[in-house]
């Protein structure tokens, strides 16, 4: 049993898949670290007010936080429905306001 | 001595750290943080000499010199025990600073031994430190809570907060099986340089003598014959500034007869 398992090929080597998860989980991280804690209320908030005027799905507003040096800079995009579909959508759900 | 993850070799890289900066001849002193989970004591063999703790001192019920235990092998070693029955609550931000500077008139090292976690604790071991030694083993989670703790001491640390120079950061890679590296089935030394990118002080390979040495209450520097023993005193070495090559990261030479033994076990 032993000698067939000397003779046996090795399993694939799973040391560069942690590299690769870690690398991945630790980039997103460590952003997510250096950004201010009120960052996820301001997106919710911002979704809020537009939500008064335009239907709009909780994927479509990137808030995008960098800090180099002594600046910050904050971006915001938001990805509004085409005319159309709001206003499909808009007498789908009268009650919207 | 920190490392946010639990069970990666804290406890016994504070006592091997201590005791090597001792054996050099420098005045060190070791202080316990995990609150009601003393161990520190039971890994440097002196549990029966505890009397007063950390915490005494702190709430002012005991003079440091009643708490501190003198190391009966090396003189200029002593040992700050923590309080088995108390909580982490029972440290404050003062509390530690005040002992902290009483240490530092004595004392040429303060080695700081966190508990695990990035609670108070954990926190209150860092805050007021100039340097960090980061113990990681070459394993996902470890590298991972590693990298988190490195965040902690960047932006919580008093170095931090004051806007002072950053904590100087060493990363100990302990537990690190080279034959295992060999066979692709563990993370490089190279690849946690790569992920945690601050400076390395130190390999230590996984090693029989260090249950052993704990099993004794002997910090693992003492026992000569050990590998892991060594590794620690050329961390020591370099953290004090010395330049000592790495070693034990390569697997031992094995001759056909002991592969297929050590293939078998």
């Amino acid at each position: 049993m032993s000698l067939l398992r000397f003779f046996r090929p090795r399993a694939a080597p799973s040391a560069p898949l942690a590299k690769e998860r870690l690398t991945v989980l630790l980039t997103h991280e460590r952003a997510a670290r250096s950004q201010p804690e009120y960052l996820p209320r301001l997106r919710r908030e911002i979704l809020e007010v537009i939500g008064k005027y335009v239907h709009l799905d909780d994927d479509k507003i990137h808030v995008h936080y960098e800090s180099q040096g002594t600046v910050a800079k904050l971006e915001l995009d938001i990805e509004l429905p085409n005319q159309s579909q709001q206003r499909q959508s808009q007498v789908a759900q009268p009650a919207v306001s | 001595m920190t490392s946010g993850k639990g069970g990666v070799g804290k406890t016994t890289s504070a006592a091997a750290f201590a005791a090597g900066l001792a054996l050099k001849g420098h005045k060190t002193v070791v202080i316990d943080f995990d609150v009601g989970l003393r161990n520190l004591d039971l890994v440097m063999g002196c549990e029966r000499r505890v009397v007063y703790d950390f915490i005494n001192v702190i709430n002012g019920d005991a003079r440091l010199n009643q708490a501190l235990i003198r190391d009966k092998r090396i003189d200029t070693l002593a040992i700050l025990p923590t309080s088995q029955t108390r909580d982490k609550d029972a440290l404050t931000r003062e509390g530690v600073g005040r002992v902290i500077d009483d240490l530092k008139e004595d004392f040429d090292f303060i080695i700081c031994d966190s508990p695990a976690g990035i609670e108070r604790g954990a926190l209150l071991a860092l805050y007021y430190a100039d340097e960090a030694v980061i113990v990681t083993n070459p394993e996902v989670s470890s590298v991972r809570d590693s990298d988190r703790i490195i965040g902690v001491l960047q932006s919580r640390s008093r170095r931090a907060e004051e806007g002072m120079d950053p904590v100087r950061e060493h990363l100990l890679l302990a537990r690190y099986d080279a034959d295992r590296v060999a066979r692709g089935e563990m993370l490089k030394v190279e690849d946690v340089l790569d992920i945690l990118a601050i400076p390395l002080v130190g390999i230590i390979p996984e090693s029989q003598s260090v249950l052993k040495s704990s099993n004794v209450g002997m910090p693992v520097v003492m026992d000569s014959s050990s590998v892991a023993g060594q590794a620690y005193l050329d961390a020591v070495g370099r953290f004090l500034g010395e330049t000592i090559e790495h070693r034990y990261f390569k697997p031992e030479r094995r001759g056909l007869f002991q592969r297929l033994l050590w293939r078998t076990a």
